[in-house]
C-alpha cells in the first residue's frame, strides 16, 4: 500500500543485506524503513551516516533513496557535524556500533551531544565487536563470557548515561527484538530537534548470544522491562486535556509534544518513571546498573536547546547553497580590506 | 645556544663611512613582555618612511619569560629574506645579554638598559646605555601598563639614533593600536621622552642611520595566515572546523577577524561557521562531511595536526570528496620545535593516508600566494573532487611580509562537476542514456559527476564510502573493481600535475646551473641569486607551487649541467620527490636540505654554492 506519498514500504529499503541471518542489527534496519513509511518521509531530504562495524554498515540497507556516508571507526559525528551544518534542512540517521561509539568514537560521541548536533543517532549495541570477530566491547556487562576471550572483569559503560550527563535532549533505550517500541522510538526520535540517542540492545547471533549473555536474545526477551507503552502521534494530534501531567510525579499518561507539532504518548507500566526528571533518569540508569535491570523505553527527554547550527549567527539559506554572489565578496571590498593593511 | 646562529664575519662594518637604509636590528626580550607592540612600531615606521622592511619574530613555546628575539630588516634593495647578522642589538633580556653582544658584528650596536651596569667588554662595538626606568617613572604612566610599556623607550632611542621621524612614528603607533587614541598617546609619551633623553645626551658614534624612500608605495604590511584567512573569505568558504596549534592559530583567528566582509548585507547573518573542534579527528571529519554535503570548508593545522588527520584525508581521496586542509608547518617530528620553522611535512602530506594516495599539495612562497591559494584552493578541490592540501610555513605563514597589494581573483568559483538540483541531473540523465552513476568516468578525465545530498530526485543518492566500490557506487570486494576505481583516480591525479599552478621560472637556456625550490626560501633565494652573479656565477631558478610535480620541473633538471635544490627541511623530501618521480639520472642534481629551525638565509645559500661551484 502506497503511503501518503505514494511510496510503498519497498521502496524504503536499500540494498540486500549481507549479515548474518538473524542478526539483530537487520531487524533495527527494519523499523528504520517501516518508521520512514509511516512517517512519509522524502528520502532525498535525509542523510544516512556509519562509522565502521556491522552495524555501520547498515545504512546501505535501507532508505535507498537517501544519501549516505559511510565514515571511518568512531568518527561518524564528526562528519555528520559537518554535513548537518552545511545543510540544515536535511534529516540526520546516524548507526554506530557500542564498539564504533563506546570506545574508539566516545570523544566524538560525547561531543556531538554537546554540540547537540541535529541528528538520530543509533547505537546497535552488541556488547562485542561483531565484524572483528568477537572481542569484548566497552559495553559488554562485567561477568561476560566470550567464547575467545575469557570473562569480563571491566565495569561497562552506559552510553544513554553517558548521553544524560553529556547534555543529551533525548535519550532512550530499546531492544531490537522489540519491534514496536524501536519502531516508535525511531519516529519520536525523527520528530525530535537536536541529538536523540537510542541505545538498542541487537543481538549478534555470531559472537554473543549464548543463553547466558545479557546482550542476547533470550535474555532480553525474558528480561525486557519496558518502563512505559509508548504512541507515536503525528502531527494534527491533540491530546485530551487530563493527558498531560504537571513536571514531577505522575501515574498513568504523559504526552509529549514535539518540535514538528507531533506526540509520543508513554502510558506507564508499573513504575513511575517520568522522562521529564534528569535526575530520576540518572537514578534509574545507575539503578538499572546494580540490580543487572534490562530496563527500556524513553530514559530522558527535554525541551531541546539550540542545535549547533542554531547556536551561530548563520543565514537562512543552507550553507551548501550559497550562490557565487554570497560566496565572493567584490573587488571593492578587497580594495578596503588591502587599505587597512597600507 | 642563542637560536639565531649568527656568523658574525659577512656584514662586518668596520668604517665608519654611513651605513644607511641597508642594516638589521635586534631586538632581545623576554616572551609575553609586552614588546611585540613596540617592535611593530618599528616596522611600521620604516614602512611609512618609504623603506622595505621585513622583520622575523624567533620566539619559544611558552607565554611567559623565555627569551624571544625579534629582528627587523631594512633593505634599499628590498631584499625581505632573514638576514644572518644584525648589527643592531637592542639587548632587552638579562638571561641572554652575554650572548646577544657576543653575536654582535665587529662595529655593531649595543643598546641596553643603564640600570643593568652591564659593563661594555667589547670595544670593538658602541654602546648606548638607556635609562629605561627613569624614562618609564618620568612619563608618570599607571602603574598597571608600566612594565609593558617600558618598551617604548628603546623605540624612541632608536628614533633618535637611526634617524626616525617622530611624526611618523606616531603615525605607526596609531596604525597598531588600530587608530585608538588613547594608547597611542600615553605609549607616545614614553617614546617622546626617550627620543628627548638620547637627543640630550647621547653623543651618536656609530655609521647607521635610516633616509626616507618611496618604496613602499601600494605595498601592504601582513602575516601569510590572515592572507591565507582572506584569500579563503574570497573563495568562498562556508564552514572552517579546527583545533589549535601553533603556528596555524591566526589563521583561523584571521577569518573570525574578517569574516563580516561575507555577512548577507540584508539580514547582517553570517555565511561563515567556524567551528573549534575536540582535535584533529574531528576538525577533518566535519569539514569532510561539509564538503561531501556542498559546503566550501577548510581547516588549518600544524604537523601533530596532520599526522591525525591521515585515516580521513585517505577517506576523503578515495571517496573523492572536496575539501581543503592548510598545513602551517613547524619543526617535526613529534611535537618538535613548535615555534620554529620548517618545511619537513612535504612527503608526509604528499602521500598522506595509508595505501596509495597521492594527495594534491600546493605551495605558496609569499603572501600573495597564500592569498591567491586560499581562494583558489577551493576551485581546485571541488575541480578535481579530491583534498587539496596548502603546504605554507611558520616563517610565511606567522611573521608579517611586505608585499604589493592581492590581485582580485581572475577567475569565477569553479564548483567544478556538480549537479546540485533536480534539473541539472535530469538534464545530465537526458544526454546519457537516462542514467547517472557517481563514479563513471563519463567524460574520459577521470573526474566524475557528483550530487549533493538533498537534490530532490530519486536517482539523485548514491552511497559515499571508503570501502571498495564500483563506478556506480555499489560496495565490492572485486580485484578488477578496485583497480579500476582506483586507477582512474591515480590518472585524476596524475591529469593535475600540468593543470596545478605551474612552477615559476627564471631560465635562461644559456645557463648551466639550476636551483629548484619551494615555498618561503624563495626571498633568501632571490638575493642569493644577485650575489652569485656578481660574484660570476649565473643560476636559472625554478620555484615549484604544486605537488605532483609539474612535467616541467623534470625537463628543468634534465637541461641543467647542476642543480641545486633548497628546502628547509632535513632530509630534502623534494630532491627525494624528483628522485622517485623519475627513471633518468639525477647525479647531477645535490639536495641542499637546512632543517636548522630558521628561515633560510641568502649567506648560507650562496657560501653552499661557491663552495661547491668554484674549487
Ligand atoms: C581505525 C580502525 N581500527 C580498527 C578497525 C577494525 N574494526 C572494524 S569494525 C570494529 C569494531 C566494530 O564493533 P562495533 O562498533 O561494536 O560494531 P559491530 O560489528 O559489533 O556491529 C573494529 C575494531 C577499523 N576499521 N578502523
Ligand atoms: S557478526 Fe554479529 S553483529 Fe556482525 S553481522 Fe554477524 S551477527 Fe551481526
Ligand atoms: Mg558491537
Amino acid at each position: 500500500m502506497a503511503n501518503a506519498i505514494g511510496l510503498e514500504r519497498a521502496d524504503y529499503k536499500g540494498a540486500q543485506s549481507t549479515l548474518c541471518p538473524g542478526c539483530g542489527h537487520d531487524s533495527i534496519s527494519n523499523q528504520i524503513i517501516s518508521a520512514a513509511y509511516d512517517l512519509n518521509l522524502n528520502m532525498t531530504q535525509v542523510i544516512k551516516f556509519s562509522g565502521i562495524g556491522c552495524s555501520s554498515k547498515t545504512p546501505a540497507y535501507f532508505l535507498r533513496g537517501s544519501h549516505g556516508f559511510n565514515a571511518v571507526h568512531g568518527r561518524m559525528p564528526s562528519v555528520a557535524t559537518g554535513a548537518t551544518l552545511a545543510n540544515s534542512n536535511l534529516t540526520a540517521i546516524g548507526v554506530s556500533g557500542d564498539g564504533d561509539t563506546g570506545s574508539i568514537g566516545f570523544g566524538q560521541y560525547k561531543h556531538l551531544i554537546r554540540r547537540n548536533v541535529p541528528i538520530v543517532y543509533i547505537i546497535e549495541n552488541n556488547g562485542v565487536y561483531g565484524l572483528t570477530k568477537g572481542q569484548f566491547s566497552a559495553t559488554s556487562d562485567e561477568g561476560a563470557k566470550l567464547k575467545y576471550y575469557g570473562i569480563n572483569d571491566l565495569p561497562p559503560i552506559d552510553l544513554c548515561l553517558e548521553a544524560i550527563v553529556g547534555g543529551c535532549t533525548f535519550v532512550a533505550r530499546s531492544f531490537s527484538g522489540d519491534a514496536k517500541q524501536v519502531q516508535t522510538l525511531i519516529k519520536a526520535a525523527v520528530a525530535h530537534r537536536g541529538t536523540a540517542v537510542l541505545d538498542i540492545i541487537s543481538p549478534c547471533v555470531t559472537f554473543n548470544n549464548a543463553p547466558d549473555s545479557t546482550k542476547g536474545y533470550d535474555y532480553g526477551k525474558e528480561n525486557e522491562i519496558p518502563l512505559h507503552s509508548i504512541e507515536y502521534m503525528p502531527k494534527g494530534y491533540v491530546p485530551a486535556k487530563d493527558e498531560i501531567t504537571v513536571e514531577g510525579d505522575y501515574e498513568g499518561t504523559i504526552s509529549v509534544k514535539m518540535h514538528d507539532g507531533s506526540y509520543i504518548k508513554l502510558k506507564a507500566i508499573d513504575n513511575n518513571h517520568d522522562p521529564r526528571s534528569r535526575e530520576q533518569a540518572i537514578n534509574l540508569l545507575e539503578k538499572g546498573q546494580r540490580e543487572s535491570l534490562f530496563l527500556t523505553g524513553l530514559i530522558y527527554y527535554e525541551e531541546p536547546r539550540p542545535t549547533l547550527g542554531e547556536t551561530m549567527e548563520l543565514v537562512e539559506t543552507p550553507l551548501a547553497h550559497l550562490g557565487d554572489e554570497a560566496l565572493r565578496p567584490s573587488a571593492q571590498t578587497l580594495a578596503e580590506v588591502m587599505k587597512s593593511f597600507a | 645556544m642563542c637560536a639565531l646562529n649568527i656568523q658574525p664575519e659577512l656584514q662586518t662594518q668596520q668604517s665608519m663611512q654611513a651605513v644607511v637604509n641597508d642594516f638589521a636590528l635586534m631586538v632581545a626580550t623576554k616572551n609575553g613582555s609586552g614588546s611585540q607592540t613596540s617592535n611593530e612600531v618599528l616596522i611600521r615606521s620604516l614602512f611609512r618612511m618609504g623603506i622595505p622592511v621585513s622583520a622575523k619574530n624567533l620566539f619559544p613555546s611558552n607565554i611567559k619569560g623565555l627569551p624571544t628575539w625579534y629582528t627587523i630588516r631594512a633593505s634599499k634593495d628590498s631584499y625581505i629574506a632573514r638576514r644572518e647578522t644584525t648589527e643592531i642589538g637592542v639587548v632587552m633580556n638579562q638571561d641572554t645579554a652575554a650572548e646577544d653582544i657576543a653575536n654582535l658584528p665587529s662595529g655593531g650596536v649595543c643598546i641596553i638598559p643603564a640600570d643593568w651596569k652591564w659593563g661594555q667588554s667589547r670595544p670593538d662595538i658602541t654602546y648606548y646605555e638607556i635609562p629605561v626606568k627613569e624614562t618609564v617613572a618620568k612619563s608618570e604612566i599607571p602603574s598597571e601598563f608600566r612594565d609593558r610599556i617600558s618598551n617604548m623607550v628603546y623605540v624612541g632611542v632608536c628614533a633618535y639614533l637611526f634617524n626616525m621621524p617622530l611624526d611618523i612614528v606616531r603615525k605607526a603607533l596609531l596604525d597598531t593600536f588600530n587608530g585608538k587614541e588613547k594608547p597611542t598617546a600615553m605609549n607616545f609619551g614614553v617614546i617622546q621622552n626617550a627620543y628627548d633623553w638620547a637627543s640630550a645626551n647621547v653623543t651618536k658614534a656609530d655609521p647607521f642611520r635610516f633616509e626616507t624612500l618611496n618604496l613602499t608605495e601600494g605595498k601592504i604590511l601582513i602575516t601569510g595566515n590572515e592572507a591565507a584567512a582572506l584569500g579563503a573569505l574570497f573563495g568562498g568558504i562556508t564552514i572552517a572546523a579546527w583545533y589549535p596549534i601553533t603556528p596555524s592559530t591566526s589563521m583561523i583567528d584571521g577569518i573570525l577577524d574578517h569574516k563580516h566582509i561575507r555577512k548577507d548585507p540584508v539580514t547582517g547573518k553570517d555565511t561563515v561557521a567556524i567551528v573549534q573542534a575536540e582535535d584533529e579527528l574531528s576538525a577533518i571529519g566535519m569539514i569532510i562531511g561539509a564538503g561531501w554535503a556542498g559546503a566550501r570548508a577548510l581547516t588549518s593545522t600544524s604537523g601533530p595536526g596532520i599526522s591525525l588527520m591521515a585515516e580521513f584525508t585517505g577517506l576523503a581521496y578515495y571517496a573523492e570528496i572536496p575539501c581543503v586542509i592548510w598545513d602551517i608547518t613547524r619543526m617535526g617530528p613529534s611535537t618538535g620545535l613548535p615555534t620554529r620553522t620548517s618545511q619537513g611535512d612535504l612527503l608526509f602530506i604528499h602521500i598522506l593516508g595509508h595505501g596509495d594516495t597521492r594527495q594534491i599539495v600546493l605551495l605558496p612562497g609569499s603572501v600573495e600566494e597564500c592569498f591567491e591559494f586560499g581562494w583558489r584552493g577551493f576551485d581546485i578541490a571541488e575541480q578535481f573532487q579530491t583534498p587539496v592540501f596548502v603546504m605554507s610555513d611558520l616563517d610565511l605563514g606567522m611573521n608579517i611580509w611586505m608585499s604589493d597589494q592581492f590581485s582580485y581573483p581572475d577567475q569565477p568559483l569553479n564548483r567544478g562537476k556538480v549537479l546540485t538540483n533536480k534539473e541539472k541531473l535530469e538534464a545530465f540523465m537526458e544526454s546519457h542514456g537516462g542514467e547517472w552513476y557517481r563514479y563513471r568516468d563519463y567524460d574520459g578525465d577521470g573526474i566524475t559527476y557528483r550530487t549533493i545530498p538533498g537534490v530532490d530526485h530519486t536517482r539523485a543518492a548514491y552511497f559515499t564510502r571508503g570501502t571498495g566500490h564500483t563506478d556506480m557506487g555499489t560496495y565490492s570486494e572485486r580485484g578488477d573493481d578496485w583497480m579500476k576505481g582506483l586507477g582512474r583516480i591515480t590518472d585524476k591525479i596524475n591529469s593535475t600535475r600540468n593543470q596545478l599552478p605551474q612552477p615559476v621560472t627564471d631560465w635562461d637556456k644559456d645557463k648551466t646551473i639550476g636551483i629548484l625550490s619551494f615555498g618561503s626560501n624563495d626571498p633568501a633565494i632571490v638575493e642569493a641569486r644577485n650575489i652569485l652573479a656578481a660574484q660570476g656565477i649565473q643560476t636559472n631558478y625554478m620555484r615549484v607551487r604544486a605537488l605532483p610535480l609539474a612535467d616541467s620541473v623534470h625537463e628543468f633538471i634534465q637541461t641543467h649541467n647542476r642543480v641545486y635544490v633548497l628546502e628547509n627541511n632535513f632530509d630534502g623530501q623534494l630532491a627525494q620527490l624528483v628522485r622517485m618521480e623519475t627513471d633518468k639520472s639525477t647525479q647531477h642534481m645535490t639536495s641542499l636540505a637546512l632543517g636548522d629551525t630558521l628561515p633560510m638565509t641568502a649567506h648560507w645559500i650562496v657560501s653552499e654554492i661557491t663552495k661547491r661551484e668554484t674549487h
